[in-house]
């Protein structure tokens, strides 16, 4: 019998070798201690923790160790396995004030053993509602959940299924949004790979609260283990009857396909996804008709993220009343967030709404990797804004966000520290938007152009002081005339480092300078004559030839020909290059 | 009963049908939101972001092309914002769409070009950017320069969704975004069937005719060739829209004009549809009653359906009539018959054809028996848009023309030639036909009202001789499908055949919907242009085409009978199949 479960993961992605040497080295290890029966070991797919090197987390104790070298395998086995006592060296503490609601499986299970599920409480809010529940007081128990859609919207969920079973056209269909997209967000890869079935217990809830007998998963082709889990989860559930006609002996059918993503972002946007699922090109369309009364193939349907469905089992099984008991009057429950950038502690939080920005950045987190200040947090990925160093206090909610001029989003959060440029960022995201444009609406495809087109110019040195009111002209234009969130959305970025940070912009277009040094065509390199040993390092390494002189006279940049790549910096040996 | 929904536009209140939408009921409060994707024969795209309105209440803005009313909506329409919103995206478009608009098809009837000077836009707020995409003059019928699309989308939906053709289709995404067909082929090697809905649903200069005028022009001027001129039924009745008249009916002037333009003799393309009405209705006597080859029959004289079905639906070939279309019938006639009768030698006849069809120019050298006379039958055809232009070159004022006849001996139409231009009006001239053929009795009452009208699929049943004949007309190609699958199913089940006699016509309403046609039709003008064609056949004192006095002469002097050795050698052709890519 199984007693404990040990995960392994390779937090510092050095490659799959490393992970299965590891691997390899502590199941000798288990199997030389004879506790090959007792202890399962696992290659975890994601533990939420980066940067750690190997960690190692034993369960149910929730025992972490990072940085683990072959060497500690021994000690591990000995003292923690056979003893329970904890190795302070090696310990990295859980990180506090979090709340697994969504997560709660991940890590925890092995995601590819129904029964492990089912060992922690899968199924039981399926049966409870099969056995005990009217559809309609399934919508109740989550309306008092007060569950919003996790996908960026925050529409409340409950709202959905309530327009969805209201209407009389069958059959009708769950969607499962998994089309994650964001730069830099992955909590519901996380989820897909780490508990699938808590995915598929939510949407066959759904299915069951709205009438439909048909779900689709529409996962992005990216993610190819997550396809694996979830299309051999659906197997299993086939299998042992928990899929198919007469679920627990109950009158619900119900049946899941999967549809793969062909990689565009705006297949996210629930029209364009549900036209791609139909096999059409993946462009949104206009609402009205909502989803819900005319969705795939005309029919209607719900579509909910996976985080979403992933937090309604949790609802059904403890109750909506608990689930609301976490969070804040108008945002209830938690958030995953993937905590990206500059920042020490980087991966995947879960925290109850309302829980400060700052505590999430410096106590979850452990404030910026150099050490540096934090100037700003990106929320809400290329549909977000930026939220400067003085609002961190705001406590996070969809409401709240939205306020600062940011949205919640899907859960992206990218911490910038004072080396990051504000019209950089801008133009990053500004780039992916018009990269993920699908062109068949004008303010959006030629709006994002044009802006990214002015971001370059300032980002060059080449920008206008008028440039400013032309940004915020097409962004206005782009905000209210475009037809889908992508491209009402798409332009926040510009809009909120323009609001926090207009004097960036202007030093860039004014004084052809970028205080973080980002901007390469705005860096001067100078050779400080009073420094210089006129060793001609510099002179012998630029690869275009831009630095002239002699050992006699000493060297100079000529700066039309100077490419900005910073070989003489980084070569020289007595600090004598300067740049600005 | 539709509910009926409450809400205020500006301050005042409307009631409209549920489901109405924003742009429509703006409209009872004498409001016509600016659009530019939005055409009134189709339903909204949502792709250029131009009819936005406010919502009291939001900060949203919606637009109202697709957003219907809901009961307490408050709108309004315009203000300062809404303005510089609508400008700037106007703008945006401007900045990816060439400014060549002097040297453009379009120029002065293009619809961004009115919305930029209506919205008074005289500077570049955003630098230019172009595309770089080849232009596409494969078909020989519609030309598409892919640089001046502003992907509004009407093409590709007509394409798809009305005409079921699917050549036409968006590639690539974001500013790379274009209209092509699949695989970036050129449109020639595509399932293209040259309707030209497309361009005639463009609002731009992107898909445009093939501009033929040149060469025309060049053999008017050409003392070496004999010219002369044939117009299709529909043109009578467009014509005027080129100048503000809509619904009437031109024929008259346009015999004037086209002398005037230069022309040595002037055809009517409905004495062609005589013609083709003794073949087929010939044929349908014969296969009815004689059971030479299958029923239903089906009506070929449009060169889209044609090639729609050698290439979708190439197991219906055995029920196509062979008959050529109207105007290649003429063709081969003013080459043969004409050119013998009036000593004219046939090598110097240069003849063109005024259409409402862009698939015309292509079906003039579409296969070798459209070189029956043995020349090119028809030397250039030109649709209703480009004759319109010619009016304009040479600076005659149309209204004000006098009236003049056709030429005789290939000039005088009977009111079944010339309610081929409509919908269901070959079907009309066939049946009044094959009555007489068939029972020997002339109809009492010639007008059959059922097979008029623009539903997309119409069905009836006439009596002939006791004998109930099964019909349909479909028109769009998509409404095609129905009609075919109910003869296939009878076909695979050996039961009845559904219908005996099949007409059908690729573009909407017919040849008055045309391809070729004055811009921006709706059903209400399809409904309007029809009209002049039926008031025609009305006025007519000859209305069955096998009583038409020179139909008789031509077939006395010169063809001998309907299927004869003659007539089958040039005026019937063969179908083969097509593949739907040729690469």
């Amino acid at each position: 019998m199984v007693k404990r479960i040990v995960l392994i993961k390779d937090t510092a992605a050095t490659g799959p070798d490393t992970t299965r040497d590891f691997y390899n080295r502590f199941l000798d290890g288990i199997r030389e201690h004879k506790l090959l029966d007792e202890i399962m070991v696992v290659r975890a797919a994601d533990l939420g923790y980066y940067g750690h090197g190997l960690v190692v987390k034993i369960m149910p104790n929730n025992i972490v160790y990072h940085n683990v070298q072959n060497t500690d395998i021994e000690r591990i086995i000995k003292s923690t396995i056979e003893k329970n006592q904890i190795l302070d060296d090696l310990i990295l503490n859980e990180k506090p004030k979090q709340i697994k609601v969504a997560l709660r499986n991940c890590g925890l299970i092995d995601p590819e053993n129904i029964n492990d599920y089912i060992a922690h409480d899968g199924y039981k809010a399926l049966s409870n509602v099969l056995l005990e529940f009217t559809p309609e007081k399934v919508i109740d128990e989550l309306k008092k959940s007060g569950l919003r859609g996790r996908g960026g919207a925050g529409y409340p969920t409950w709202m959905k299924w309530k327009a969805c079973r209201a209407s009389r056209s069958n059959p009708k269909y769950i969607i499962c949004n998994a089309d994650e997209g964001d730069p830099g967000a992955y909590m519901d890869r996380s989820i897909l790979e780490g508990d699938p079935y808590s995915i598929i217990e939510g949407m066959m809830i759904a299915a069951y609260a709205v009438g439909a007998s048909k779900g689709y998963f529409y996962i992005r082709a990216e993610y190819p283990l997550a396809v694996q889990r979830i299309d051999e989860a659906l197997t299993k559930c086939r299998e042992v009857g928990l899929l198919g006609e007469n679920i627990l002996d109950s009158k619900f059918s119900f049946d899941i396909d999967i549809r793969l993503g062909a990689g565009a972002f705006v297949c996210g946007e629930e029209t364009a996804l549900m036209a791609s699922i139909e096999g059409k090109r993946g462009t949104p369309h206009p609402r009205p008709p909502y989803p819900t009364g005319s969705g795939l193939w005309g029919q209607p349907t719900v579509i909910n993220n996976v985080e979403t469905l992933a937090n309604v089992p949790y609802i059904l099984c403890y109750g909506g009343d608990n689930f609301a008991k976490i969070g804040t009057n108008s945002s209830k429950g938690t958030k995953v967030f993937a905590v990206t950038g500059k920042i020490k502690n980087s991966g995947l939080v879960e925290v109850p709404m309302g829980i400060p920005l700052k505590e999430i950045i410096y106590d979850i987190c452990g404030g910026t990797i150099s050490g540096k200040d934090v100037k700003a947090v990106q929320t809400g990925g290329p549909s977000g804004g930026v939220i400067p160093n003085k609002n961190l206090d705001v406590l996070v909610d969809y409401d709240n966000l939205q306020k600062m001029g940011s949205i919640m989003g899907s859960g992206g959060m990218i911490v910038m520290d004072t080396d990051d440029c504000m019209v950089d960022i801008a133009k990053f995201y500004l780039g992916f938007c018009v990269e993920e444009s699908c062109g068949k609406c004008a303010p959006c495809r030629i709006g994002g152009f044009q802006i990214l087109q002015i971001l370059n110019r300032i980002t060059e040195g080449k920008g206008k002081i008028e440039d400013l009111a032309t940004l915020k002209r097409i962004a206005v234009s782009m905000q209210k005339a475009s037809l889908c969130g992508l491209g009402q959305n798409a332009p926040n970025p510009v809009v909120s480092t323009l609001n926090y940070f207009e004097e960036e912009y202007k030093e860039h277009i004014i004084n052809k300078r970028c205080r973080a040094g980002k901007c390469v065509a705005l860096l001067t390199y100078t050779i400080i004559q009073e420094k210089c040993k006129k060793c001609a390092l510099c002179f012998t390494n630029c690869p275009v030839k831009a630095i002239s002189g002699n050992r006699e006279t000493g060297y100079k940049i000529d700066q039309s020909l100077c490419t900005k790549c910073g070989k003489c910096k980084e070569v020289c040996k007595f600090k004598a290059v300067s740049k600005e | 009963m539709t509910k009926v929904v409450q809400a205020q536009i500006n301050g005042i209140l409307i009631r409209v049908p549920e489901g109405t939408t924003i742009l429509e009921a703006a409209k009872q409060v004498q409001i016509k939101i600016p659009v530019l994707c939005k055409h009134p024969d189709l339903p909204p795209e949502a792709s250029c972001g131009i009819c936005i309105v406010r919502i009291k209440g939001t900060n949203k803005m919606l637009r109202a092309c697709c957003t219907p009313v809901e009961n307490g909506m408050e709108i309004i329409t315009h203000d300062p914002e809404i303005i510089e919103i609508r400008r700037t995206v106007i703008e945006l478009i401007l900045s990816n769409h060439p400014n060549d608009c002097l040297k453009c098809q379009r120029n002065n009837d293009c619809e961004l070009q009115r919305l930029t000077a209506d919205f008074g836009i005289h500077s570049e707020s955003f630098p230019t950017f172009l595309r770089d995409i080849p232009k596409d003059y494969s078909t020989n019928a519609i030309d598409l320069d892919p640089v001046k699309c502003i992907l509004c989308g009407r093409c590709v939906h007509v394409c798809q969704n009305q005409q079921n053709v699917w050549a036409l289709s968006f590639l690539e995404r974001g500013m790379q975004t274009r209209i092509s067909p699949a695989g970036d082929i050129q449109l020639a090697d595509s399932p293209c069937v040259r309707c030209g809905q497309c361009a005639a649903h463009c609002p731009t200069g992107a898909i445009v005719e093939k501009d033929d005028t040149g060469i025309v022009w060049n053999a008017l001027q050409n003392k070496e060739k004999y010219c002369v001129v044939q117009m299709a039924p529909a043109v009578r009745a467009s014509i005027g829209e080129t100048f503000g008249q809509i619904g009437v009916n031109y024929t008259k002037k346009l015999y004037a004009l086209l002398r005037r333009l230069g022309f040595k003799a002037v055809f009517d393309t409905s004495f062609g549809a005589d013609i083709t009405i003794m073949e087929e209705a010939s044929e349908f006597e014969e296969r009815l009653l004689k059971q030479t080859r299958p029923l239903p029959l089906i009506t070929s004289c449009c060169p889209s359906w044609v090639d729609f079905m050698e290439k979708f639906h190439t197991d219906m070939i055995e029920n196509f009539s062979s008959c050529k279309s109207p105007h290649e019938i003429i063709g081969v006639l003013s080459k043969t018959y004409y050119a013998e009768k009036f000593k004219i030698d046939p090598s110097k006849i240069f003849m063109v054809s005024i259409m409402p069809c862009t698939s015309k120019k292509y079906e003039i050298q579409r296969s070798s028996e459209m070189f029956a006379s043995g020349f090119q039958d028809i030397d250039a055809v030109l649709c209703t848009r480009e004759l319109g232009r010619m009016i304009k070159q040479a600076g005659i004022d149309f209204e004000n023309l006098p009236e003049e006849q056709a030429d005789s001996i290939l000039g005088e139409y009977s009111g079944a030639g010339v309610i081929f231009g409509s919908t269901g009006g070959v079907m009309e001239a066939a049946l009044r036909t094959a009555h007489y053929l068939i029972t020997g009795r002339e109809l009492e009452h010639v007008e059959f009202e059922s097979v008029r009208g623009l539903e997309r699929v119409k069905e009836t049943e006439v009596e002939i001789d006791g004998m109930k004949i099964r019909v349909a007309i479909a028109h769009g190609l998509s409404s095609v499908e129905y009609v075919l699958e109910k003869i296939r199913q009878a076909k695979l089940n050996n039961t009845e055949i559904p219908y005996h006699l099949v007409e059908v016509m690729a573009c909407p309403g017919g040849c008055v919907g045309g391809g070729g046609q004055p811009y921006m039709v709706t059903d209400e003008l399809r409904v309007k242009r029809a009209k002049a064609l039926y008031s025609d056949d009305k006025d007519k004192e000859i209305r069955f085409s096998h009583q038409n006095p020179y139909i008789k002469r031509l077939y006395e002097e010169y063809l001998g009978k309907p299927l004869g050795e003659k007539s089958e050698r040039l005026l019937h052709t063969t179908y083969v199949p097509q593949p739907l890519y040729r690469k």
